[in-house]
């Protein structure tokens, strides 16, 4: 059987002749994992923070490699646009000091080692077992372009797409929920307290513009 | 060879279109607000009217020391206003300006999600200015634009959602290719949201609360001198001319007018574009500035149920004129 994995690899291109974009690709993948590797090593929170802008850019240069531009261009928006920007309010909001941050550090490095490890062996896995010896023809008609992303998305993926989009408005009322403090009237009279409490920490969407 | 000198001179081109333009808007404000509050302002640099006011203040910014504060993170500091200005600059290269291939630095097929997330990502560099600088103030500033940033990129997006919807492509050309004139009625609601949160996320006035003066000194660039505030001053007139270009081009139909069809798009183009233009220094000498909480109020219960409502509408024709 992996002889014949073997044949059939050797009847794609070839690893020892690379392409240019092959070239790019493998570079900017190094790149990312070395801004990844910093983002979790610094002592400096915010430098994680900025880190970690680097680790999903290049993520997205990976994408666009692979002709896949709307992806590239969603994880711009999503991930550096948005994420990233809630990450720094968070942490500029709560404790964001200039220079090393030494109570950061969880003691955990280990345990968080061998948790990544399984995890990024368990997607290697995954991806190596899915797609074996398939090759994407750069040179022709993109493959990631908007209109093939959308009719896959739309033709066959529909459903857990709906499902997916079911799941995020419920964590969406969740986080609703859980940030709200009910002061239905209690019978020692803590309403009053009850609303002073909710006014100081009302919904963290919410509030944002009221400091 | 032929292709590598035609991307060389398409990139050459937008790079000095992103030079000149900004520095336009930057003497049409000077000259506009001065008119509309009646004051004088200086009117003596280079003769006519102080045309090189503008000059002077550059070579004045170039001559000012570049300071760092001592307690700041310096490397982030110096960093901050070119993440703050690069965006803009990526953004220019793929707007439209006339029809065809010629007038468009670069066709991205995803183009309309290329410059919204493109933009979004300015915002790190007054995030990472207000952070580095070590002063409270600075932090502050930078606290309110991220804030304002979460709040306005939602009804921003939701609005480009309706106008790809009727267009059918997110391709920018596309859009104003399949551009008729009753799209004007139909999406004006969704323009109008575009271009109030596209103010929202420059800081321009009325929403210019991180960088309240009289509040907070000057928000995020509070520390900046000499070259370096300068460039962030560029980035905010360099984003009036993308918000108002990319507002032509999706809401007002870019290079479509009433005459003058053949080779005189980019003239369309550039004329609505303008005219935006002056509506927001317009709007920055008329309309007070407003407060925090009645900021995040406009974009949660204004402006984000007016996108969702023009979507509504925009899906509803959609479908009974198909």
């Amino acid at each position: 059987m992996l002889t014949a994995h073997l044949a059939a690899a050797a009847q794609g291109p070839g690893f020892l002749s690379p392409t240019g974009v092959e070239i790019a690709f493998v570079l900017v993948g190094l790149a990312t994992l070395g801004a990844a590797v910093i983002t979790v090593n610094t002592k400096q929170l915010v430098h994680a923070a900025l880190w970690l802008v680097v680790a999903l850019g290049g993520i997205a240069v990976e994408y666009l490699l692979l002709t896949a531009e709307f992806i590239a261009w969603v994880q711009v928006l999503i991930y550096l646009g948005s994420v990233v920007v809630l990450l720094l309010f968070g942490l500029m909001l709560t404790k964001a000091p200039i220079g090393r941050s030494p109570d950061a550090d969880s003691n955990n490095r280990w345990v968080a080692l061998g948790v990544a490890s399984v995890a990024a062996a368990a997607l290697v896995w995954v991806v190596v077992d899915a797609f074996r010896t398939t090759w994407i023809d750069l040179d022709g008609p993109a493959q990631g372009s908007t209109k093939v992303s959308g009719e896959i998305l739309f033709q066959h993926w529909v459903l857990p797409f709906e499902a997916l989009s079911v799941l995020l408005l419920a964590a969406l009322i969740g986080a609703i929920v859980l940030s709200r403090k009910d002061d239905a009237p209690t019978a020692d009279g803590a309403a009053p307290a009850g609303q002073a409490a909710t006014a100081a920490t009302a919904a963290p969407d919410e509030s944002k513009g009221q400091r | 060879m032929n292709d590598v000198l035609d991307v060389a001179l398409r990139l050459i081109v937008v790079f000095a279109v992103f030079l000149v333009l900004p520095l336009v808007v930057g003497q049409t404000e000077h000259k506009v607000m001065a008119h509309m509050q009646g004051r004088l302002g200086p009117m003596y640099a280079g003769g006519f009217h102080g045309w090189a006011q503008l000059v002077a203040d550059g070579v004045k910014f170039a001559q000012k020391e570049d300071i760092v504060p001592a307690g700041a993170d310096r490397r982030i500091f110096q960093l901050a206003p070119a993440v703050a200005l690069l965006p803009y600059l990526l953004v220019l290269v793929a707007v439209p300006i006339g029809p065809g291939e010629g007038a468009v630095g670069q066709v991205i097929d995803a183009g309309l999600f290329f410059v919204l997330a493109v933009m979004g990502v300015g915002v790190l560099g007054s995030l990472m200015a207000g952070w580095a600088s070590a002063n409270k103030f600075s932090l502050l500033g930078g606290l309110r634009t991220a804030a304002q940033l979460l709040a306005y990129e939602l009804p921003m997006l939701l609005a480009a959602a309706s106008v790809a919807m009727a267009a059918g492509t997110v391709s920018l050309p596309g859009i104003v290719e399949a551009f008729e004139w009753w799209w004007l009625p139909w999406q004006i609601v969704g323009g109008l949201v575009f271009f109030t949160a596209g103010l929202a996320e420059l800081q321009r006035p009325p929403f210019d609360m991180p960088v309240a003066d009289s509040e907070i000194i000057f928000g995020a660039y509070t520390e900046y001198t000499g070259l370096r505030f300068a460039l962030f001053l560029l980035a905010e007139y360099a984003g009036i001319v993308v918000l108002c270009a990319l507002t032509t081009v999706l809401f007002l139909g870019g290079w479509h007018g009433p005459f003058g069809a053949d080779g005189l798009g980019w003239v369309w183009t550039l004329l609505k574009t303008a005219i935006l233009a002056f509506v927001v220094i317009w709007l920055r000498v008329s309309y007070p500035r407003l407060r925090e909480d009645q900021l995040q109020k406009l974009a949660w219960t204004t402006l984000i149920p007016l996108a969702l409502a023009q979507i509504a509408l925009t899906g509803i024709v959609k479908v009974a004129i198909q």
